[in-house]
């Protein structure tokens, strides 16, 4: 059986027989992959706490029929941080259950892979705004995957400017002509915050925060609508998001 | 494919968890040839599981009673409790002899990318407990996985400020093993439970 060898992240895992895990990555070179890891769930298991969830390890794996098998196993970085606190944690699931989602196997996935790595850093370097972490990585999330929301021009005309009605079906903001009539104006800071999670770097995201007016009600309503923009794109809710702590 | 009540057995141990079709095969062979007494034995005590035993009223762990026989066990600490994910792992801690208090079994543990959150866990029954009962403490024995680590930083953060003192089980290095192949994460946590001696 060949044998390849793989960095990856441990996006979720499920348990398998007595002592098995079958555990879910996301690898740069071969996008989501399904693999087995024999005998994790023993206290005295090689892999010891190795292939725990948000973990970036370093593996050999061995092809297998409907599912690979892991031969060894590294760790790069544990983010067990992220496993150790409760908003971490929710943030942490639903950024995974997003890539989960949108990976594809056998599918090269660079951008996806890093995308997530600098999330969980994220998520670890500023632990006070984790929703806040999240909601960047999922409108991040729904670039890479190719709905990319048009945040500095109108989304049907392509008239240029911060426009203040979101068209969640039309891929971003309208202006006034392509907005349907009674649509509700989005406030400035919601829209300029909504650019801040898309562009800004990771560790500008708490100071564009804190430079909106009221910070904690146009967080809540540019993270509401970057969930429903993904939802709808997705075909289906993240069921993480709902554990999230807002 | 067989006929009759030989298929029918095949298919119901087929329905068991872990148990594939030659398993459950097996497994319906080994008991045509068995003594009609000993199939007698095991018919009745499938029955029995299903008519008796029940969750008790006040810790949730298995019991044929309403109340378990730890909980009604009167030389239990009721100052200690322990959380515990399922009826399992409050049998593995009881096989150590180490802790004489009582259990809470919450019933699985907080797990959002699966849609499980505390709603979904006898958590609600966990905090009226603290009320009800004479407990200062309360240990925290949820899986050392990415679950049970959320389950017990979420029963933590809400204790707290129900001013009761917790305690997390440590996890470390298995004994037995060698330090040369502990994990990264295993071991720096062995490195921060250590204690003097």
């Amino acid at each position: 059986m060949p044998l390849y060898r793989e960095q990856g992240v441990v996006l979720r895992t499920y348990k398998l027989g007595e002592t098995d895990r079958i555990i879910h990555l996301l690898t740069p070179g071969r996008g989501k992959v399904r693999a087995v890891a024999k005998g994790v769930r023993r206290p005295g298991s090689r892999f010891g706490g190795r292939l725990e969830p948000f973990s970036h390890v370093d593996l050999q794996l061995y092809t297998g029929r409907s599912l690979d098998i892991v031969s060894q196993a590294e760790l790069i970085t544990p983010f067990d941080r992220v496993r150790a606190d409760f908003a971490l944690s929710a943030c942490g699931s639903t950024m995974v259950e997003g890539a989960d989602r949108i990976a594809q196997p056998d599918e090269r996935s660079t951008e996806l892979f890093l995308l997530l790595l600098d999330g969980l850093r994220a998520l670890v370097t500023a632990p006070e705004h984790p929703s806040l972490v999240l909601d960047a990585y999922l409108i991040r999330l729904a670039s890479a995957a190719g709905y990319h929301p048009a945040l500095a021009a109108c989304a049907s005309c392509g008239r240029p400017g911060h426009h203040a009605v979101f068209g969640i079906s039309a891929g971003g903001l309208l202006c006034p002509a392509c907005a349907p009539s009674g649509s509700q104006p989005l406030e400035l800071a919601v829209v300029e915050l909504l650019g801040g999670l898309a562009g800004d770097p990771w560790a500008g995201l708490p100071a564009r925060l804190a430079a909106c007016p009221d910070p904690h009600r146009v967080r809540r309503q540019a993270g509401a609508l970057v969930s429903s923009y993904l939802t709808y794109h997705l075909g289906r809710p993240l069921k993480a998001w709902e554990a999230v702590p807002r | 494919m067989y006929e009759g009540p030989i298929q029918d057995l095949i298919e119901e141990f087929g329905r068991l968890p872990g148990v594939g079709p030659k398993s459950a095969q097996r497994l319906a062979f080994h008991v045509l040839t068995m003594d009609a007494a000993d199939a007698e034995r095991l018919a009745r005590a499938l029955v029995a599981v299903k008519e008796k035993v029940r969750f008790c009223v006040r810790c949730f762990n298995v019991s044929e009673q309403d109340e378990c026989r730890i909980c009604r066990d009167a030389r239990r600490d009721p100052s200690l409790l322990c959380v515990v994910e399922e009826p399992r792992d409050l049998m593995a801690i009881e096989k150590t002899g180490e802790f004489r208090g009582r259990y809470h079994v919450l019933g699985g543990a907080i797990s959002p990318i699966d849609g499980v959150g505390p709603d979904q866990l006898r958590v609600a029954e966990l905090f009226a407990r603290l009320g009800e009962e004479d407990i200062t403490e309360v240990v925290l024995a949820t899986n050392p996985n990415s679950e049970g680590e959320a389950t017990a930083s979420y029963l933590a953060r809400t204790l707290k400020a129900m001013e009761v003192a917790v305690s997390r089980i440590a996890s470390g290095l298995p004994v037995g093993g060698d330090l040369e192949y502990a994990d990264e994460v295993t071991l720096g946590r062995a490195f921060a439970g250590r204690r003097a001696l």
